[in-house]
């Protein structure tokens, strides 16, 4: 088991003194499945950006699949959110007009594969969150949760070592936000390292690990890893 | 586990993909933002390819009429007031030059051409009478437009050739008509196609080299002598023609090449009017700013868009190249559309004027490039912006 993100001391502030996270540690071994759960304002999404490398954090060092983002350029952060982590988010942000296996593909877009293999796999990633008979398909023609699908498949069709799910479920109604949940959990069992972001402490608490944020910080970690403030505490 | 990242690059078909997702998206924007650099390269083209055009017809006249057709005719007297003529034998040893083939004279009379002899004599309408040879319409390589032209016989008698121009003016359409000339009516037994080599011909009443001499005191000194000869010993000829023409003073007579002159026009006409072409400039430089519109409202729409290929792994660059890309072929469709609709300009205008169609290489390959300069100026900084955009910014916008 390798460590997939390591967080130690993170801090982020906006301009101005807004201090969204403050001093959050956290460890993400390979093949976990966690929730980082927390109210609107806590914080979660800044953790999501920063675990993410869309953003960098003011101080505290952040590794993902073993680099440490305060050392990479763009150009390598770049490459390394093409390799190493895959993002599903709440409002989908299929491309509208294209197929569901071009939009699938469009995840493979920046890893230098050809077009052929990006098809290719694109296809079998589709058949493995069983949209196989929906390869055609413009997103138009989708239900949200067919689309989330989609998304889900364009985020792991590059076998990335992290996926970062942002409420996947929030624009779904709760029998699709259940299937999406049982496909994510399905992955996992394959060997996923999967982080699903939510304000829902029932999706949260039905994942085997669940970190809660309050205010910038780690208030309460399930996991066995070594986690924030010692607190290794059950609810 | 720790491999060394590098970026993946995109390749020429990922890219033209990438770049025109945008537009295809949009199908009608991209029609109207192209239509400002299509107007402007239109513009462009159809000013070259019209004068292009007019300029190929002037030289494929040209070369039809020949270029080897010299005139002599007398010049400027050093003693002012002095009237100047070639000799009487002059024509005669015109013919006799190495590479002359045919040799034609005219000279001017005094007598005006009127239509009745109750006109009044001042009233000449710009129209000289000449003695002509007969062999001048063969040297000029005129043609009759109505009746015949001069001959032995007609040529004895009150007998009167109009050129197109002074027919035109004295208003007779055809042959058979009399005219006034001097003290008497001559009868008008042809008229004369346009002659673009001579001018001066074309308002001209020419009258029988005999006749005049008989009818209208005509000296026999020639005043134009034009001599037509092989296209090699153009050169020869006319270096010894005002010798020959009036050996005794040479300095006296003016070789003129009627040619060089229409030469002269083509070049005026293939000079394009640059306030026009200016004007297909000041179009093309609007349509640069249209489509760099289009694409700053392109970059804010599709912040999501930009968003999600930042968290897909694209570099700032890739996304820089997107837009850069997706301005190219905005404006590349647009000069494409403007060359063909110049080039159809021009078409239409040729037709009509029963010209060649030309329409100049460099001005399509100018043109196009231009719009792929205004393209990549038009795209940089909105591609710039683009390209700084905070992904998370660009993911929370949707």
């Amino acid at each position: 088991m390798s460590t997939v993100v390591g967080l130690t001391g993170v801090t982020k502030e906006y301009p101005g003194g807004v201090s969204a996270l403050r001093g959050v540690d956290l460890t993400v071994e390979e093949g976990e499945l966690l929730g980082i759960v927390g109210p609107s304002g806590s914080g979660k999404s800044t953790l999501l950006h920063i675990i993410g490398t869309l953003d960098r954090p003011t101080a505290g060092s952040v590794h993902i699949a073993g680099h440490d983002v305060a050392k990479l350029s763009d150009r390598r952060l770049s490459a390394l959110r093409a390799q190493h982590v895959g993002f599903v988010f709440q409002a989908f942000h299929l491309v509208p007009g294209v197929s569901a296996r071009d939009n699938v593909a469009e995840g493979l877009l920046y890893s230098g594969l050809s077009r052929t293999v990006r098809r290719r796999r694109a296809a079998a990633a589709l058949e493995r969150v069983g949209l196989a008979d929906r390869l055609d398909h413009r997103p138009h023609q989708l239900s949200g949760g067919q689309k989330q699908r989609v998304a889900i498949a364009r985020a792991v069709v590059g076998e990335p070592a992290l996926l970062l799910a942002d409420e996947p479920t929030g624009a779904l109604d709760s029998a699709s936000g259940a299937a999406v949940m049982e496909l994510l959990r399905d992955l996992n069992q394959e060997g996923a390292t999967i982080a699903v972001i939510t304000h829902d402490t029932e999706i949260a608490g039905r994942l085997p690990r669940e970190v809660r944020i309050r205010d910038g910080e780690v208030v309460a970690d399930t996991g066995d890893a070594v986690s924030a403030h010692g607190v290794g505490a059950a609810r | 586990m720790t491999r060394r990242l590098k970026a993946a690059r995109l390749g020429p078909r990922d890219v033209l993909h990438v770049g025109s997702a945008g537009l295809r998206s949009r199908p009608m924007r991209v029609v109207l933002s192209a239509l400002g650099i299509a107007i402007g390269i239109a513009t462009m083209i159809s000013v070259v390819g019209i004068s292009a055009s007019s300029q190929a017809q002037l030289l494929r006249e040209l070369d039809k009429l020949g270029t080897n057709l010299l005139v002599a005719s007398p010049g400027e007297s050093m003693f002012a007031g002095e009237d100047v003529k070639l000799p009487e034998e002059s024509v005669g040893m015109v013919g006799r030059i190495d590479g002359v083939q045919d040799v034609g004279a005219t000279g001017d009379l005094d007598a005006s051409v009127r239509r009745n002899e109750k006109i009044d004599e001042g009233d000449t309408g710009g129209i000289v009478v000449k003695a002509t040879t007969e062999d001048l319409l063969k040297v000029l390589r005129g043609e009759i437009g109505s009746g015949s032209w001069l001959n032995d016989a007609t040529g004895r008698y009150p007998s009167v050739v109009l050129g197109h121009v002074s027919a035109k003016r004295l208003g007779i359409t055809g042959p058979g008509r009399q005219v006034w000339i001097g003290d008497r009516y001559f009868t008008v037994v042809g008229i004369l196609a346009p002659l673009p080599l001579a001018p001066e011909i074309e308002r001209s009443a020419l009258v029988g080299w005999t006749g005049a001499k008989r009818l209208l005191d005509f000296d026999g000194h020639p005043t134009s002598v034009y001599e037509r000869s092989t296209d090699a010993s153009v050169g020869d000829v006319r270096k010894v023609m005002g010798a020959t023409v009036d050996p005794r003073n040479p300095q006296n007579v003016k070789v003129s090449d009627p040619s060089s002159a229409l030469r002269a026009k083509a070049a005026t006409e293939g000079a394009f009017s640059s306030l026009l072409l200016g004007l297909g400039g000041i179009a093309l430089l609007v349509g640069g700013v249209g489509v760099a519109n289009t694409m700053i409202i392109s970059v804010l729409e599709r912040r999501y868009e930009i968003g999600l290929r930042r968290s897909l792994g694209a570099t700032r660059g890739q996304i820089r190249i997107q837009f850069v890309t997706e301005s190219l072929m905005l404006s590349g469709l647009g000069g494409l559309a403007g060359v063909a609709l110049g080039a159809t300009a021009t078409g239409v205008y040729a037709g009509s004027g029963g010209l060649p169609w030309v329409v100049p290489l460099w001005a399509v390959s100018g043109g196009f490039a231009a719009t792929l300069a205004i393209g990549t100026v038009a795209g940089l900084y909105p591609a710039i912006r683009a390209s700084r955009l905070s992904p998370t910014l660009a993911l929370h916008a949707a």
